[in-house]
């Protein structure tokens, strides 16, 4: 009983009411060149890459880059991105300044051949000081030139402002 | 002075295997097949080298040739050396019986000198073209058994299952233009469809004489191929790579090539035998030189086989393929019984002339 209904189900399913000319599968061909021969003229999808660049979303998660804000880091080398950094890229030296933060990174560096772009030194940032660029080309031809010491991490708080105000809206 | 007719053979086979058979194969195989597919697709194609990427063979034939050539430790290294020869040797051959066009005058010293061209006029050139076609399996299945591997083995097996099926369609859609001209030459097929059909109005190709063959040739021909909705033999989902899993560099390339060969005897018959070939329909009516209608004439050849090698293209990406079943059901249950009524008919029709009221 079971199996006689296990043999109707695996019949091969076919439209009943396919009239003479979809049959006889000349026309459906040509229908079908039709629509390939259509796709010809529509716009492409390809970006001609190293020529045309994509202007990334805000919520993009490039390399992470230390923000600089009146000429010095916003970084206080508390050092909760490199414990969180699943990576373990993340190297920090803490020294002491004149200023009202009284701390700073003495080294901050970043091994990018480590980096897994995760964004958790982001998130657990208590000063906003770590943050995802939108950079992507990373090519390096040496393991020294993949370590980015502070002179490669730092940038304005201008030039970073779309992610700030991101982050800012999403946290 | 009178050119020796084993030099005039040699300087043909020249001139259509350097000026027709490579441009054809690097133009249009390699560039316009990745430049259709990726237009069909919304993409752009090959575009780094040349202008349009027009140069695209000059990466990748060479690269074939310096690809290391890995011979598998367990195959038989004769037979499976010995698979790609035929195939591209097959492939090559089968364009010395081609008419690409009318004779063509040349004045050499105030004498004129009418040059056919065509390879050799052979008398039975489509039993020829049939013979070369159907040899052309031992290539594919000699280099999947050869190879040791069960993808290419099945590769193998089913490329000879589908050509023996196709090959008797083919061989059967052809009988009726046999049947119409009483000769199995080409030129002389090509040279019956130079006049008018139907009060005049349509060329007299074979195409409108016998829309059920062509129907069936066209067919058969895609499978004898192994294009698109034939390409059991090689299919990538199921097979790997079919045949060809276990060759590389400059032997891989000669299966490549001789496939795009295929396609382009497939298309060049298909001109040949049911679009009139090197004809110009109403060319007698603009009163031009024989040269320059000579001329005209191996362009349209040309133009009928470009046309159909983009037709070949574009099937292949808008059909699926055939399952194995369904690819020998229409083998053997619809297209040998059409192409048996076709013959039938075109007996009828000789027996009672109802054709020649429209003429």
């Amino acid at each position: 009983m079971n199996d006689e209904k296990n043999l109707q189900k695996s019949e091969v399913i076919r439209l009943k009411d396919l009239s003479f000319l979809q049959k006889a599968y000349v026309f459906e061909i040509l229908k079908g060149m039709y629509t390939a021969i259509s796709q010809i003229f529509k716009p492409k999808f390809t970006i001609q890459y190293p020529e045309v660049k994509i202007e990334h979303a805000a919520s993009f998660r490039g390399r992470p880059v230390l923000v600089e804000e009146n000429g010095t880091e916003r970084c206080v080398a508390c050092g909760l991105c490199s414990r969180v950094c699943p990576a373990l890229a993340i190297e920090v030296q803490a020294g002491s300044t004149e200023l009202a933060k009284e701390r700073y990174p003495e080294k901050f560096e970043i091994n990018m051949t480590r980096c897994i772009f995760c964004g958790f030194c982001e998130e657990v940032c208590p000063e906003e000081a770590i943050i995802m660029s939108s950079e992507y080309e990373l090519a390096f031809s040496s393991q020294a030139e993949s370590i980015f010491g502070k002179d490669k991490l730092l940038k304005s708080a201008e030039e970073m402002k779309p992610r700030l105000e991101f982050l800012r809206k999403n946290r | 002075m009178e050119i020796s007719p084993v030099l005039e053979a040699f300087i043909k086979i020249l001139i259509v295997v350097l000026i027709i058979l490579l441009p054809a194969v690097t133009f249009l195989g390699v560039w316009l097949e990745r430049k259709l597919s990726a237009w069909i697709q919304n993409r752009i194609g090959p575009n780094r080298l040349g202008p349009y990427g027009l140069f695209q063979m000059f990466a990748d034939i060479p690269k074939l040739f310096f690809k290391e050539d890995i011979v598998p430790a367990a195959a038989n290294k004769f037979v499976h050396s010995l698979g790609p020869m035929i195939s591209l040797t097959i492939a090559f051959s089968t364009f010395a019986v081609m008419p690409f066009g009318d004779t063509l005058p040349i004045v050499i010293n105030g004498v004129t000198h009418n040059i056919k061209l065509q390879i050799a006029d052979v008398n039975i050139a489509l039993l020829y073209v049939l013979a070369l076609s159907s040899l052309a399996v031992y290539g594919i299945t000699l280099s999947g058994w050869s190879s040791n591997n069960k993808y290419s083995l099945l590769g193998g097996i089913r490329s000879s299952a589908q050509m023996i099926s196709y090959e008797l369609s083919l061989g059967l859609s052809i009988i009726g233009i046999v049947m119409l001209n009483n000769s199995l030459q080409l030129d002389e097929i090509v040279k019956a469809q130079g006049g008018y059909y139907l009060f005049g109005v349509l060329p007299n190709w074979n195409i409108f004489v016998q829309p059920i063959g062509f129907v069936t040739f066209v067919v058969a021909m895609f499978a004898e191929t192994n294009r698109l909705p034939f390409d059991l033999p090689e299919a990538e989902p199921e097979l790997v790579a079919g045949y060809h899993t276990e060759y590389t560099g400059m032997k891989f390339g000669m299966f490549m090539l001789s496939e795009y060969l295929a396609m382009f005897f497939a298309a060049s018959m298909i001109s040949t035998l049911y679009l009139g070939g090197w004809q110009v329909p109403y060319i007698e009516y603009l009163g031009l030189s024989p040269f320059a209608v000579s001329l005209l004439q191996v362009g349209a050849f040309f133009t009928k086989f470009v046309l159909i090698v983009v037709f070949f293209m574009v099937v292949r990406w808008s059909m699926p393929r055939f399952r194995y079943d369904q690819l020998m059901n229409l083998g053997w249950k619809v297209m040998l019984p059409l192409s048996l009524l076709n013959i039938a008919l075109t007996g009828l029709f000789i027996l009672k002339p109802i054709l020649t009221w429209f003429n």
